[in-house]
């Protein structure tokens, strides 16, 4: 269990963290959302206490971390794969962090094993891919048989295989029982394996529920409707209180009327319909719908984690990056 | 890389030993001693070390062999052999720095701090694995340098022997001088956090200010130089009572400043290092 209270970070001019207040509940997978530069990292610091707050408190099982009695058995954490000597092998690494905390020497070679590098583990790690980075890092992780993992970013920059790998972890990881605190700016990421969502942004918490429960209170159902009497439709959509997007590909979506509305609305007016879908608006959607004016870098397109932003794109032509994003997500 | 399992127990071999998982101060010195000793780093500059001393030692010997002044009571030939201590120092000031700003330069101490969140016995246990390692390897260093550099001078009927009164302590003392300067340094290293700078401050203390108050007027020299961290240290491994020469310290005196220098430089680091965000 982590819990922080009114938690604030101020670096000279930058609220990092402002007055978080959050309990990461035992037992699940817990997201922690936000967009690049929200604060996550910082509040990863703070719970860690490789910072200290400008005030308030965060606790790991009731006390702070700097006062655990067994980091290790308590927290295991990778921030950074990258925040090891080049010039140790990983076998060496592992086993001056065992030692630190009186583990045994047998549970290096075991966390080799379960991450995959014992063939590289007498290696020094500087020549490491940051695929085996990250491997490295979670086996550091791993060492004390932790109740609580932390992730920053696990997946970034990661292959396919790579994504694959972390995300099977951290089911299996919670699967037995243990508590997982993962941050990502990657939405579709924290749908695939979160229960429990914390989202933040500029270091203010704008969320704190399940996945489900965030989509279904941030985001506006949206019926995907083909017609070849556009015109009238949309009129008639407009008199019950809708409203309507040309989507661009001959399609119309309507928003604040349900299926069964925009069904029976054309039924009764004989409109003939070529389709008629409801959007389940996505994590992604919502999340940006939500952080929109909470972005520190505000960019010309939403690029974040979707894989349809293209850089090159004008701001103008931000609706319909979204819009793209969400034909992919019709189900 | 299939994996099947994540759980791998720890209650087969951890929980057999009692106390597994509670970081205790043996357990971090294990630690900090496999730190110091898995990283290339660590070796160079022993090299280093060893060979500046025992070498500019010998050189030191073989030129006193060569003086075309006869040797008065003033000539001290443990010190004499000692001589390659007045560049070594500077050489185990840089493995002090490493030792601490390496953590900081590769990023390794977030991992360290996020694995043992007490700070204060993590630096406790790395000052003393250094201060063993600097200790017992200048030990070795300064008996090596001490014997060449005397059988070097022997031909010329001037070397003294370890039973001769203080050259034991001399001897011993250049080993203690070594290690304090690291230690030194090493409280530099976690000040300022940053290699270059500690390293640069290192070579300033130890070595310009010397310099620098040999050109100041010769009455204040006097008071000056002899509190010099470098000079006050030199005195415990020289065997010739400052005779003629009051502007030093006596050796453990001397020692004690340098010292005293030391523990400013350890404890205002260890201050800062607990507070200031890793």
């Amino acid at each position: 269990m982590i819990e922080a209270r009114g938690l604030t970070k101020r670096y000279g001019d930058t609220l990092a963290v402002d007055n978080l207040s959050f309990s990461v509940a035992p037992g699940k997978i817990t997201g922690f959302l936000g967009p690049n530069g929200a604060g996550k990292t910082t509040t990863m610091r703070l719970i860690l206490g490789l910072d200290q707050p400008t005030s308030g408190a965060v606790t790991v099982n009731g006390r702070p971390f700097t006062q655990v009695a067994q980091p290790m058995r308590q927290v295991g954490a990778l921030l950074d794969a990258k925040a090891l000597h080049g010039g140790r092998s990983a076998y060496n690494h592992l086993l001056c962090l065992a030692q630190s905390n009186n583990l045994p020497k047998s549970r290096v070679d075991e966390v080799l094993v379960l991450v995959g590098l014992t063939e590289v583990a007498r290696k020094r790690t500087r020549g490491f891919s940051l695929g085996m980075g990250q491997r490295l890092g979670i086996a550091a992780a791993l060492l004390g048989d932790p109740e609580i993992l932390m992730f920053d970013e696990p997946v970034n920059g990661l292959d396919p295989e790579g994504i694959l790998w972390i995300r099977n972890l951290m089911k299996a990881l919670a699967a037995e029982g243990r508590t997982i605190f993962v941050s990502s700016h990657l939405m579709s990421e924290m749908e695939n394996t979160a229960d429990h969502l914390l989202v933040i942004g500029r270091g203010k918490l704008i969320a704190d529920c399940t996945v489900a429960e965030f989509i279904a209170a941030n985001s506006q159902l949206t019926v995907r409707v083909r017609t070849p009497q556009q015109d009238q439709l949309a009129k008639l959509v407009a008199a019950a209180g809708g409203t309507i997007r040309e989507n661009g590909d001959g399609a119309i979506m309507v928003s604040g009327l349900g299926t069964g509305e925009v069904g029976d609305l054309a039924y009764e007016n004989s409109v003939r319909l070529h389709e008629l879908a409801p959007v389940h608006a996505s994590l992604e959607q919502a999340f940006m719908e939500l952080t929109a004016s909470s972005v520190q870098f505000r960019a010309g397109v939403p690029a974040d984690g979707t894989g349809n932003g293209r850089p090159g794109d004008q701001p103008g032509a931000t609706d319909r990056v979204i819009e793209q994003v969400l034909a992919g997500e019709v189900l | 890389m299939a994996m099947t399992s994540t759980h791998a127990p720890m209650a087969t071999a951890g929980q057999a030993r009692s106390g597994a998982g509670t970081p205790t101060f043996a357990s971090v010195v294990r630690s900090e001693f496999t730190k110091i000793r898995s990283v290339r780093s660590t070796y160079w500059t022993l090299l280093v070390l060893v060979v500046v001393t025992v070498g500019f030692g010998a050189l030191a010997s073989y030129g006193a062999t060569r003086g075309h002044h006869p040797h008065g009571p003033l000539f001290d030939a443990t010190q004499q052999s000692l001589g390659g201590l007045y560049i070594s120092q500077l050489v185990i000031g840089v493995l002090g720095v490493l030792v601490i700003s390496s953590e900081y330069s590769t990023g390794m101490i977030r991992t360290t701090l996020t694995t043992l969140p007490r700070r204060g016995l993590m630096i406790a246990a790395k000052a003393l694995v250094f201060a063993v390692v600097a200790f017992v390897t200048g030990l070795i260093t300064c008996f090596a340098s001490f014997f060449l550099g005397q059988a070097i001078m022997s031909s010329d009927h001037i070397s003294v022997s370890l039973s001769q009164p203080n050259v034991l302590r001399a001897v011993i003392g250049g080993a203690l001088f070594l290690t304090a300067c690291g230690l030194l340094a090493f409280g530099l290293g976690l000040l300022l956090r940053h290699t270059a700078g500690a390293i640069t401050t290192v070579v300033g203390l130890l070595f310009l200010l010397t310099i620098l108050v040999s050109l100041l007027p010769a009455t204040w020299q006097d008071h000056v130089d002899k509190w010099m961290p470098a000079m006050a240290g030199t005195q415990i491994w020289t065997t010739i009572p400052s005779q003629g020469q009051p502007a030093v310290f006596a050796p453990w005196t001397g020692f004690a400043v340098l010292c005293g220098y030391a523990a400013i430089a350890l404890i205002a680091g260890l201050i800062l290092f607990r507070k200031r965000d890793a």
